[in-house]
């Protein structure tokens, strides 16, 4: 009778569980005797081992959206308008989003896994009993290197998608490199990107908690694992639009948009 | 009981259930130093459950554990580390982390208990000495996906050691092992308790390592200590429920 309650409002009672562990979250990393080492390690897997798919993503967007913006902006009259155009949509919200959702599915679905299958091989049990405390050293390491790396690594596509506009732009035009790129940043302003980069913070944020919670938190061996990863996967590119479109709200209310 | 008597792991009255599934029911038992203690029960008794409330893996619904003497519920977080220190874990699936290599996981639990100074200046000797200990020191720098599962056991039981606990609690040891190799570990864990001078709860249903093994053994049945004698006193009670155990021996 209580099961089959408490089965009805599963999706509440993820919803808390989700919320106690970004609870204790917060109260472990407060703690002495942070895990400095593997958190650099993490840094480096998730920072720079992303970098090569955020970067060909990144390129094919900048180059692909300045192709399809060409045709309408001719009919207006308004190709001048093109880098502008290209720079302020990538940077406020295409370039964030699909970096976030690059690393919900690399990222989120390797922690995911990775957490799933040491907990099903009593790997984190092993780590309790030597003293370790697993969630310093797996989930406070993760979140943070997460959190911290997401920024970082949406900029970087900021970047290398605005080069590919560059190259689209001159597919079937000539602008050259210095006007491309004064167009670029005199379209751009504070309101612009910095919505977007706070933005990334907490796509990071919530990426690592979800990837690190599904793993965490696996139950049922090998089939177990496979679950945890695809629905960290799930969970996180959801919540990457959810928090995307809060920051929209926030932005517009603050009149920053 | 004198002081001197004293057992060093003491439960009484343990009872844990899982939703309506009660796996131990009262469940009392004391270790005495230096002593291989077997529990012996089908699967799905409860015995891994025992050995994990044990080390604080677990939560118990009720009773009480007692090691050194002291009541482990009453410990903080940092109390209980201090604790595991001086208690190994052998677990049944092994447990060696499979992204670090042998001597990474050899001296993972010496990061929490050894200061920086110690690991840097006798961190490789006490790797070494327990890969010695178990007959490995040429696998120190390979990975566990290239060791077969004996070796995977004696690694497992190497990083038990390397803190040099005064108890260790073996999950099934020989599971998965051919008969060879389970005897292999079977003395591995006599020679272990004879260097180390250790107290061991070793769950198990495989006979030879019981047999090999065991200064005492506890038959654990419907999550309840059902009888409590020495392996070859054991063989030779009439009661049905504990003479099937010994028919394939």
């Amino acid at each position: 009778m209580e099961s089959s309650f408490l089965n009805r409002f599963k999706f509440l009672n993820e919803m808390g569980d989700i919320a106690r562990f970004t609870g204790r979250f917060f109260k472990e990393i407060v703690k002495p005797r942070q895990e400095v080492e593997e958190f650099f390690r993490q840094c480096y897997w998730i920072g720079y081992k992303s970098l090569p798919l955020v970067a060909i993503t990144a390129f094919i967007m900048g180059l692909v959206l300045t192709i399809q913006s060409r045709p309408t902006l001719v009919e207006f009259g308004a190709q001048s308008l093109l880098p502008a155009m290209v720079a302020v949509s990538l940077v406020r919200e295409i370039s964030p989003v699909i970096t976030a959702l690059i690393c919900a599915g690399k990222v989120g679905s390797g922690m995911g896994a990775e957490l799933g299958s040491m907990r099903v091989t009593e790997q984190i049990d092993a780590m309790d009993v030597s003293g370790t405390n697993p969630f310093r050293y797996l989930v406070v390491t993760r979140v943070l290197a997460a959190t911290l790396m997401l920024p970082v690594l949406s900029n970087l596509s900021n970047a290398i998608a605005l080069f590919g506009g560059y190259i689209g732009v001159n597919l079937r035009g000539q602008v050259s490199w210095s006007l491309y790129w004064t167009q670029v940043f005199d379209s751009l302003s504070f309101g612009d990107v910095m919505p977007s980069l706070i933005k990334t913070f907490f796509f990071g944020f919530a990426i690592g908690i979800i990837g690190c919670y599904k793993g965490y938190n696996t139950q049922h061996g090998t089939e177990g694992v496979g679950r945890s990863a695809n629905s960290a996967v799930v969970v996180a590119s959801l919540l990457v639009f959810i928090i995307d479109l809060i920051a929209v709200q926030i932005s517009d209310l603050l009149n920053l948009t | 009981m004198s002081k001197m008597e004293a057992p060093v792991i003491e439960v009484e009255n343990l009872s844990k259930s899982f939703g309506t599934n009660r796996v131990l029911k009262n469940f009392s038992m004391k270790v005495p130093a230096g002593k291989n203690l077997v529990i012996l029960g089908k699967s799905g008794s409860g015995k891994s459950v025992l050995i994990k409330c044990i080390i604080s893996l677990m939560t118990p619904d009720d009773g009480l554990i007692k090691i050194f003497g002291e009541d482990v519920s009453t410990y903080d977080s940092d109390a209980l580390d201090k604790l595991r220190a001086r208690i190994g874990f052998l677990f049944q699936s092994n447990a060696l982390y499979d992204s670090m290599t042998v001597r990474d996981n050899l001296e993972f639990p010496l990061r929490r208990h050894w200061n920086k100074e110690q690991r840097a200046k006798s961190a490789k000797q006490a790797v070494l000495e327990v890969l010695e200990d178990v007959g490995l020191a040429h696998t120190i720098d390979m990975m566990p996906s290239e060791l077969s599962g004996g070796m995977r056991k004696r690694i497992a039981l190497a990083r038990t050691l390397i803190l040099q606990p005064q108890i260790i609690l073996y999950d099934e040891p020989t599971t998965g092992l051919d008969p060879i190799t389970g005897r292999e570990i079977s003395h591995l864990i006599l020679q272990v308790q004879k260097k180390y001078n250790a107290t061991s709860i070793i769950i198990s249903h495989d006979m030879n390592c019981i047999n090999i093994t065991s200064n005492s053994v506890i038959m654990l049945i419907d999550g309840m200590r059902y009888a409590q004698d020495t392996f070859a006193a054991l063989q030779h009670y009439d009661d049905p429920k504990i003479h099937e155990f010994f028919l394939t021996t």
